[in-house]
C-alpha cells in the first residue's frame, strides 16, 4: 500500500500541475508546475519526504526509458528535418559545448571564490 | 503476424525496454560511451520498425505509455532537489548566474551560427529554444512562429547528445565541481541530459533538475527578445 499511496500523491500533484497549465497563459508544461508544487509542498512540510520518496526515486531511475518514444519519433520528423540537417547538426553540437562550458565555468568561478572566502573566515 | 505486432498494446513498450537493456549490456561489456543505452535503444527500435515495416504512429500507440510517466517523473525531480536544500541555500548565487550564463550563451550561439549560415527568421526561431525541456521549448517555438516539429526533433537530439557527451565535455573543459557539472548538464541538455547527471551523482542530478526548470523559464523571457535580432 505504501507505494500506491506514494504514487497517488505524485499523480495528484501532476494533476494540479495540469490545472495550472490550463489556467495560466504561459508556455510552461504541467510537469514543471508540478515540480515546483512538489518542491513547495516538501519545503512547507505539507508533504513529508517519506510520503513520496521511494516511488519518486524509482520513477527517476527509469526516466531514460521514457525518452525512447520521443527519440524514435525522429523517424517520422526526418523528412521535415532533412533540408535543415547541416545547420541543425552544426548548431546542436556547437551549442552543447558552449553552453556547458559557459554555465559550468561561471558557476565554478563563483563557487571557488566563495569557498576561498569561507576558508579565510574560518 | 504483422497484425499481431501492430495491434498489440505491449509490443512498443516491450521493444523499447528490451532495446534499452541491450544497450545497457552493450555499454557494460564494451565500456564505450558511444554505446549510450538511450541512443542504442532508439537505433534498435528504428531498425526493427523499418525492417518490420511498422510506422511510428503504430509503434507509439503502444510506446506512448512510457512517455505517459514523464510528467510524474519530472514532478519527482523535486525530491532530490529538496534533499539538497542546504546546498541550494548556500550556493544560490552561483546557480542563478551559472544557469543565466548558459541560457544567454545558448541564445547567442544560435543567433551567431544562424547569421553565419544564412538561416531565415522562421528557421532561426525554430532553433532558439533548443536547449530547454521539450514542453517549454515547443511553447516558445510556437509563440515565435517556428516549425514546432523541427524544434521537438532538435531538442531531442540535443538531449541525447548531452546524455552521451556530458561526461566527456566536463572532463575536457575541466568542469569538476559537482554543482557546476549539474548546472552545465541541465542548462545544455534538459531532462534527457539530467538522466545522465542522475547517474553521475546525487548532487549533479539534483542541481541538473533545478537547471531544467530555471533555464526553461529564463528562455521563455529571453527568447522573445532574441527573436527580434534576426
Amino acid at each position: 500500500m505504501k507505494y500506491i499511496k506514494q504514487f497517488i500523491l505524485i499523480l495528484a500533484i501532476s494533476f494540479v500541475g495540469e490545472v495550472l497549465k490550463f489556467l495560466l497563459p504561459l508556455p510552461v508544461p504541467a510537469s514543471i508546475y508540478g515540480m515546483v508544487l512538489m518542491f513547495a509542498a516538501l519545503l512547507t512540510g505539507v508533504l513529508k519526504l517519506e510520503q513520496v520518496r521511494e516511488t519518486g526515486k524509482f520513477l527517476i531511475e527509469i526516466m531514460p526509458l521514457m525518452f525512447i518514444p520521443a527519440g524514435v519519433g525522429l523517424m517520422s520528423s526526418w523528412s521535415t528535418l532533412k533540408p535543415l540537417l547541416i545547420p541543425v547538426a552544426v548548431i546542436t553540437v556547437v551549442t552543447i559545448v558552449t553552453v556547458m562550458v559557459a554555465s559550468g565555468h561561471v558557476a565554478q568561478f563563483i563557487l571557488k571564490r566563495e569557498e576561498k572566502k569561507e576558508k579565510k573566515h574560518a | 503476424m504483422r497484425e499481431l505486432l501492430t495491434d498489440s498494446v505491449f509490443f512498443g513498450v516491450t521493444l523499447s525496454i528490451v532495446a534499452y537493456l541491450l544497450g545497457d549490456i552493450l555499454k557494460k561489456k564494451t565500456g564505450l560511451g558511444i554505446f549510450n543505452p538511450l541512443l542504442v535503444s532508439v537505433a534498435i527500435c528504428i531498425a526493427v520498425l523499418a525492417v518490420a515495416g511498422i510506422d511510428y504512429e503504430t509503434y507509439n500507440a503502444s510506446a506512448h505509455y512510457l512517455s505517459w510517466f514523464l510528467t510524474p517523473a519530472t514532478v519527482c525531480l523535486a525530491i532530490p532537489l529538496y534533499e539538497q536544500l542546504e546546498l541550494l541555500k548556500k550556493n544560490w548565487k552561483a546557480m542563478i548566474l551559472g544557469i543565466g550564463a548558459g541560457v544567454l550563451t545558448s541564445l547567442v550561439t544560435v543567433l551567431v551560427l544562424a547569421k553565419l549560415m544564412g538561416l531565415s527568421h522562421q528557421e532561426y526561431v525554430t532553433l532558439l529554444p533548443k536547449s530547454i525541456t521539450t514542453a517549454i521549448g515547443m511553447g516558445v517555438s510556437e509563440e515565435l512562429g517556428g516549425y514546432v516539429t523541427i524544434t521537438v526533433a532538435v531538442i531531442v537530439i540535443t538531449g541525447v547528445l548531452g546524455n552521451i557527451f556530458a561526461e566527456l565535455i566536463c572532463k575536457v573543459f575541466h568542469i569538476t565541481h559537482p554543482i557546476a557539472k549539474g548546472l552545465a548538464i541541465g542548462s545544455a541538455s534538459h531532462a534527457i541530459g539530467t538522466a545522465k547527471a542522475m547517474e553521475i551523482g546525487e548532487v549533479e542530478g539534483a542541481i541538473s533538475s533545478l537547471a531544467i526548470a530555471v533555464a526553461g523559464v529564463f528562455t521563455v523571457v529571453a527568447a522573445s527578445v532574441f527573436a527580434g535580432f534576426l
